[in-house]
């Protein structure tokens, strides 16, 4: 497992180093991993590196880069959209040579790269997004101030927003809105892995079971 | 014998509460949910509240929710019946 970087786009048009983290041997099947958005993230950083690790196992490259203005990322989460995410994430493709993607929750929203590939948690894009204009009107009924979350979303759209510690550009709530999963992909239900999804937990948790049963079918799925 | 509303409901906070397989069994209508559970912030509860409208069908409003319901599972639960009977 080793630290790495991708030269990734960004809107000004310039261009900035984004971390990615990198089990490479050279090896023909290269798994790009998109990681799923915002605080979803967090809570399956572990699952998608004990995936790594076990995909390295079994003889199968993978690459799990930062998507801009997340993670490790110096950008300003304010300034991007999801168009940016997708050319972040076909831009990583063509670096590290991908042969196939995994896309986890809405990580399938900036999927459409035109590589074979899996989606495991499939999301809408306004249903991240509700859930999170949700958790804003619920923590600020806690403080005393009243929010109705359809006037969050007007104002969000017009002007952007701050929800859950994420600064979202007007662009990026706009895009949300409207975004469904990349359809080219082949679906991985929670039935596959066992156990409660781990992007649903309050606290940031991890499941061997879970990583052991998605690492086996990701690894028969791309010998296929 | 449980409804199907208070199954899936059972199994939806063994979800978000990563409960041990069978634990939820021993909820009962008693059983204290925000405030005595912990892992319970605004994030955690915001998305109970997505994955009850995914799974149980129902359209959840803001107003709706406030200390009360979430306070026991006898409160969701009964909150949970009444959506769905309405629907």
């Amino acid at each position: 497992m080793n630290a790495s970087s991708y030269p990734c786009p960004l809107p000004d048009g310039s261009s900035a180093d984004e971390y990615a983290l990198v089990f490479d041997r050279g090896l023909p099947q290269r798994l790009l991993i998109i990681p799923a958005l915002f605080d979803e993230g967090h809570r399956l950083r572990r699952l998608c590196v004990d995936v790594m690790r076990r995909l390295g196992g079994s003889g199968i490259d993978s690459i799990l880069p930062d998507l801009p203005g997340s993670n490790e990322s110096t950008a300003d989460l304010a300034t991007l959209s999801l168009a940016d995410w997708t050319s972040a994430a076909r831009t990583a493709a063509g670096y590290f040579g991908a042969t196939h993607v995994l896309a986890l929750r809405g990580g399938g929203l900036v999927a459409a790269l035109g590589l074979p590939g899996w989606h495991y948690g499939p999301v809408k894009g306004a249903s991240l997004l509700r859930t999170m204009i949700r958790a804003r009107v619920l923590s600020s009924r806690e403080a005393g101030r009243e929010e109705s979350g359809e006037g969050l979303l007007i104002e969000a759209q017009e002007h952007g927003i701050e929800l859950a510690g994420y600064r979202l550009g007007a662009a990026m709530v706009q895009q949300l809105q409207a975004a469904q999963p990349a359809e080219n992909l082949t679906e991985i239900d929670q039935e596959l892995l066992g156990g409660s999804p781990l992007w649903l937990r309050a606290e940031p948790d991890a499941d061997a079971a879970q990583a052991d049963a998605l690492a086996a079918y990701l690894t028969m799925a791309i010998r296929k | 014998m449980r409804s199907q509303t208070d199954q899936l409901l059972r199994r939806i906070l063994t979800d978000v509460l990563g409960l041990k397989p069978g634990q939820a069994d021993t909820f009962d209508a008693d059983t204290g949910l925000f405030g005595h559970l912990p892992e319970l912030d605004s994030m955690a509860v915001a998305g109970l509240l997505t994955e009850m409208e995914d799974r149980l069908d129902i359209v959840i409003d803001d107003d709706e929710v406030d200390g009360e319901l979430l306070e026991s599972f006898g409160n969701l639960l009964a909150f949970a019946e009444d959506k769905r009977n309405a629907a």
